[in-house]
């Protein structure tokens, strides 16, 4: 029966994300943007909640079964503390949660487990391509089968955290489709480049990746010869950035809301103006809109529906949605919103990222 | 938990209900639109015996002690207001004029079935119930010089206690199904009067008025921009004497701040704004899929793979117009969820009405520009479509009163604070 109501489990689960996200998060993630640097024990505490062994069943190390809705529900939860710490913590599900939809037995034997420790596993995946026409079903970085081993060529973006990563998973146009490779990070030819300079998110260390001639074993294509079902992969990226947007913005809502009731100008609250309180009317409606394409989109793959109208269409939508709530939390703090003392101009910086990363990280 | 799922026998129904609204509604819609005041009666005949049979089952149940489906709380999901949004949404992808001419109680009904008694409900629904001629319900609220702000009603009610009876004068316009209610069956139309206009909103209380009563006068259908088959008329009341028992709620009108009558007749809305919401996709979803459907005859169609740069202007177009008609059904069936499982939603029926409304009216104004000049033309469906839409931005709360309810319930403001 129809219902939008979380079940007990993520009912627990986003309650816990909240604490966190209120209590450690909220504490530090204005500076973070500011040093580029997001303090190590936020983000060991954020990946101590357990989000991904939760999605990983017992017998590769974790705790459960991975539920789209779950992770849609938990990383909503999470971006309304901040984007970057998010993606920070929800990257090595870019990787994890492709091993569990499409690794064979040997692959998610080899590298889930890694994804149930106590510490945050140093794997990468390399999706994004620095190209204006970047389609990702059309990628310009190439892979081409040598004989038991594939060649990589081509240079790819925003990886996060590539620096310290010791294995990527590289995306790469492979016989015609999008396919995705482990590759350890000295391998020869291998370089990751400079750190990248966003418009926002810049707590999160994301690298340029540049792959010249890397020669890799073919058994490192993930899901074999048989290779992934690329939408899928897709679909569920598009489903945690979407959800996360829906968590940043509602951040921006309640910070505007807020604003505008303690704001007097004229004498009184400026939220007893129709003008301000029409703009926060329309962003809470927006916001649930989102979400609830979101969480329509997830339940349908958790049905095992294939989903790319659906998510292509809710992309569509969240994008945008994230653009003009962030836009008009901004204009209803004012002069306040363009100060980078306020956190508004950041989440209206975060937001216009949505629309050009994808797989950039799974929950 | 978060799912949505709708039950299989509410689907078996609305493949029933799609087949009445293919291939009755659709083929007349366009003759009742360029017929106005003619009345469906072969669509009209069509659905009494099935609205018949599902009010009767609904009332035997209530006479025999069970509780009504509206205040059946947590205990059970009603699944009864998620069938009838269903409903809605169908008829009106068939033709929303039509729709509105479904026979039965339609708001007038629901008013009574939301705050009448139990003795209300028995005595005045089972005309929607049985017979060989349908008959209908409807509401009366809006005035001449009362339109979102319904506290400045200023028909009256005064009470004969001699006779027992209400005595009703005034004026009311916009009413939907008014001479369907009243002249061409023996329905009934509940009428919003105040028994005290010192007393603002506190006083305003809902009241039957039955055909057939003396003092009632129905004057000819208004016309209109779109929804043409369905009839909206000016009703006046001169001394229209009605039992004392035709009273929704307490007489009684409450001291100090108390507005408990005024709010009862306002938890209608609670569930016909979410209606209007689904006819208003129902016309979302009917535009969409036509416009669609025409530019593939002509070669356009959506690639939903596709990147930005290899898209159409058509294709960006009609993924917006998918994802405007998605996101506000989807916060329809929010509205509706909360009802099915006995929680409030008075925030949610609003905010879904309030998008409904532009979405569609979004949708379908796109869908005329993009089918080119064919699109303006009325051989094709999609400049009905437009002008039937803007009526879901009007009716049961503008557009602005709506965003009004759910900012001030969003900032915990009153009237007061937020005018």
């Amino acid at each position: 029966m129809i219902d939008f109501t979380l079940d007990e489990e993520q009912l627990m689960l986003t309650n816990a994300i909240q604490r966190y996200a209120e209590e450690r998060v909220r504490k530090v993630y204005r500076d973070a943007e500011e040093e580029g640097a997001i303090p190590d024990e936020v983000i060991q505490a954020g990946w101590e909640i357990g989000l991904l062994p939760s999605a990983v069943p017992e017998a590769f190390g974790g705790f459960g079964d991975h539920s789209a809705v779950t992770g849609v529900v938990a990383t909503e939860a999470f971006a309304w503390g901040d984007l970057a710490v998010t993606m920070s913590l929800l990257a090595p599900g870019a990787v994890a949660i492709p091993v569990l939809k499409a690794g064979t037995d040997a692959q998610k034997e080899a590298y889930l487990p890694l994804f149930c420790d106590e510490k945050m596993p140093k794997i990468a995946a390399a999706f994004t391509e620095p190209d204006i026409l970047f389609d990702p079903r059309q990628m310009k970085c190439t892979a081409v089968r040598e004989g038991d081993q594939i060649k990589l060529n081509g240079s790819k973006s925003v990886v996060p955290m590539a620096d310290s990563a010791e294995t990527f998973l590289v995306y790469a146009n492979f016989e015609g489709s999008s396919q995705c490779f482990f590759v350890p990070a000295q391998s020869e030819g291998l370089a990751v480049g400079s750190r990248e300079k966003l418009m926002g998110l810049n707590a999160l260390p994301a690298f340029r990746l540049t792959l010249t001639d890397v020669l890799i074993p073919a058994a490192n294509q993930l899901g074999g010869e048989a290779g992934i079902p690329f939408d899928l992969i897709l679909n569920c990226s598009r489903l945690t950035m979407a959800a996360a947007a829906v968590g940043m913005c509602r951040g921006a809502f309640e910070y505007a809301r807020d604003y505008a009731k303690e704001r007097v100008q004229f004498g009184e609250p400026i939220a007893h103006r129709q003008s301000i309180a029409f703009m926060l009317a329309e962003m809470a409606i927006d916001v649930d809109a989102a979400r609830t394409m979101v969480w329509e989109a997830a339940w349908l793959m958790d049905q095992g529906k294939g989903i790319t109208q659906e998510a292509t269409v809710m992309k569509h939508f969240v994008d945008e949605m994230a653009v003009r709530v962030t836009d008009k939390a901004l204009q209803v703090l004012g002069g306040y919103g363009y100060i980078r003392e306020y956190p508004v101009e950041l989440w209206l910086r975060n937001a216009r990222g949505f629309a050009s990363l994808d797989g950039l990280a799974i929950a | 938990m978060i799912s949505f799922d709708i039950p299989d026998s509410i689907k078996n129904q609305l493949q029933m209900v799609e087949m009445v609204a293919g291939q009755m509604m659709r083929p007349q819609a366009r003759y009742f639109d360029e017929h106005e005041h003619e009345i469906p009666h072969d669509f009209i005949n069509m659905m009494w015996p099935v609205i018949k049979d599902q009010n009767k089952r609904m009332l035997d149940k209530l006479e025999a002690g069970d509780p009504s489906p509206t205040a059946s709380g947590t205990k059970k999901a009603n699944t009864s207001i998620l069938r009838l949004i269903m409903l809605i949404e169908m008829l009106s992808w068939g033709d929303p004029g039509q729709y509105l001419c479904v026979p039965g109680g339609g708001l007038g009904g629901a008013a009574v079935e939301s705050v009448g008694t139990t003795e209300q409900k028995l005595r005045l629904m089972r005309r929607f119930a049985e017979g060989d001629k349908p008959s209908w319900g409807s509401m009366a609220i809006t005035e001449p010089d009362a339109g979102s702000d319904n506290s400045a009603i200023r028909a009256t009610a005064r009470l004969d206690e001699a006779a027992n009876e209400w005595v009703l004068n005034g004026e009311k316009i916009f009413i939907t199904a008014g001479a369907l209610s009243l002249v061409e069956s023996d329905g009934f139309c509940v009428v919003w009067a105040t028994v005290d206009a010192s007393a603002g909103r506190r006083g305003v209380k809902s009241f039957v008025v039955e055909a057939n009563t003396a003092g009632v006068t129905v004057s000819h259908g208004m016309d209109k921009l779109g929804i043409r088959a369905s009839d909206t008329v000016v009703i006046s009341f001169n001394d229209a004497r009605i039992p004392y028992d035709n009273i929704l709620g307490s007489p009684e009108v409450q001291s100090g701040k108390g507005t408990k009558g005024f709010q009862g007749a306002m938890r209608t809305f609670d569930a016909s704004r979410p209606a209007v919401a689904a006819s208003a996709m129902g016309i979302a979803r009917g535009a969409l899929e036509y416009t669609k459907e025409k530019l593939a005859e002509v070669g356009v169609t959506v690639d939903y793979s596709k990147p930005r740069h290899l898209q159409s202007a058509y294709e960006r177009d009609l993924i917006d117009m998918e994802a405007k008609y998605k996101s506000a059904w989807l916060l329809t069936l929010k509205a509706v969820a909360a009802i099915v499982h006995g929680r409030g939603n008075r925030l949610e029926a609003s905010m879904c009405k309030a998008y409904a409304g532009s979405a569609v009216t979004e949708i379908t104004q796109k869908s005329v520009e993009l089918l080119g000049p064919l699109g303006y033309s009325r051989e094709l469906l999609a400049e009905k479509f437009m002008r039937d839409a803007k009526i879901n931005d009007i009716y049961e709360g503008t557009r602005q009163i709506n965003l009004l309810i759910v900012a001030r319930s969003i900032l915990g403001y009153s009237r007061h604070e937020l005018k």
